[in-house]
């Protein structure tokens, strides 16, 4: 009976220690995106409402500054490229780390942007070579 | 780079006969000025591009050096256009050398053609998805993300401006996003012209035989060009009301 009691008394300050609110399967079965946030905190909008948010974000943003020329917005993707893209690869894509690739990987979204635009930050074009 | 193409001669040609027959914008009693001053200040942050202003180019075909091809050159560069396709007549071509032969005297002149920025342009009237659109500003430019590589507006293209992405492209400038299956043109460099810069051509030529600048404004280096000298609008027939004018052919 005592040990019993000594056990659930662990049990509970087990529970007590563990980090904040847990969902369902978190730190356990569930496999987590592994993405690296290379420039924390400086981000166009909270986290929260850019994981929900940043294709319409985007969306409208293309039109503003394609169709209409409207430049220097905050949410532009070459903005999103430069601090996001890893430090290692230089690429926002290319393995289930990368920034946009890995998030879209897990959540098995097909990811369009990139066959247009360029996923690598500071990246200059060479152009044909005469 | 120039295949002397006896249509495109026509063409020019055509254009030619009629030059100053009212389509160039003259504005009377202005003289040609101390010109290569930059173009206005890089639009600020938040604002769009505005109907008071029409980008132009001034090509002085005189100036062109049969050869020279440092206007493609700093195209390619600057747009990030490097792929070179197993059949070369599916590469992109956003601008071009073309050379005009006088066959009774054999004058050689060349000049560049690129998308002629025209301001009622067929190939925004016939696009199925409204991807191919004019900006505020006069320029012409197909929206990627609208457009589904139907190549109606090749056809329709007067000028031959447009080409169609045939491969899968890794190597896009930043600034110029571009894609297998969309058609694309000359974008008269529009993110330099947004900071403020002149188009890549423009700036690389060294004969300086382009003046890029605002047509609306009358003050412009371009626009007192025009009005001191004769220019053409090639194909002036179809009164597309061209970006793009040319002096000397
Ligand atoms: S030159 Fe051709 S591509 Fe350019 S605006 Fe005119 S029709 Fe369109
Ligand atoms: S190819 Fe694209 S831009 Fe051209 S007409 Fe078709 S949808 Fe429009």
């Amino acid at each position: 009976m005592k040990l019993l009691r000594i056990l659930a008394t662990l049990l509970f300050a087990a529970i007590a220690v563990s980090p904040a609110p847990t969902l369902a399967g978190e730190g356990g079965r569930t496999p987590k995106p592994v993405v690296t946030i290379e420039n924390p905190g400086k981000c166009a909008a909270p986290a929260e409402e850019m994981r929900r948010n940043h294709m319409e974000m985007l969306k409208h943003q293309r039109d503003r500054t394609l169709r209409a020329g409207i430049r220097g917005e905050p949410a532009s993707l070459n903005a999103c490229i430069e601090c996001h893209a890893s430090k290692k690869t230089g690429s926002v894509l290319g393995d289930g780390q990368a920034f946009c690739q890995g998030c879209h990987e897990y959540a098995s979204v097909k990811l369009d942007c990139f066959e247009c635009h360029q996923p690598k930050a500071k990246f200059k074009a060479a152009g044909l070579k005469p | 780079m120039s295949a002397p193409n006896p249509r495109r001669a026509f063409f020019a040609a055509a254009g030619a006969g009629v030059a100053g027959l009212g389509f160039t914008a003259i504005a009377p009693g202005l003289h040609l000025m101390a010109v290569g001053e930059a173009n206005a200040a890089a639009r600020p942050a938040g604002t769009a591009a505005s109907p008071a202003i029409r980008w132009g180019l001034l090509i002085d075909a005189t100036k062109c050096a049969p050869g020279c091809t440092k206007c493609i050159d700093a195209c390619h560069e600057e747009n990030g256009v490097s792929e070179q396709l197993p059949d070369p007549r599916q590469n992109s071509q956003w601008i071009r050398k073309i050379e005009l032969v006088d066959r009774r005297n054999g004058r050689v002149t060349t000049l560049p053609m690129m998308c002629q920025h025209c301001a009622k342009p067929p190939c925004v009237d016939v696009c199925p998805t409204g991807a191919s659109m004019k900006r505020a500003d006069g320029i012409v430019l197909v929206d990627r993300h609208t457009c589904i590589g139907c190549r109606y507006c090749m056809m329709a293209c007067p000028y031959k401006a447009r080409s169609f992405v045939h491969t899968n492209l890794t190597e896009q400038s930043p600034e110029t996003p571009r894609g297998k299956g969309c058609v694309e043109s000359c974008t008269l460099c529009v993110h330099r012209v947004d900071k403020g810069q002149q188009p890549a051509c423009v700036e690389k030529c060294p004969e300086g035989a382009m003046t890029f600048g605002d047509l609306n404004d009358p003050v412009s280096a371009i626009s007192k060009r025009i009005a001191a000298a004769n220019t053409t609008q090639v194909l002036s027939d179809l009164k597309l009301d061209l970006g793009v004018r040319y002096q000397g052919i």
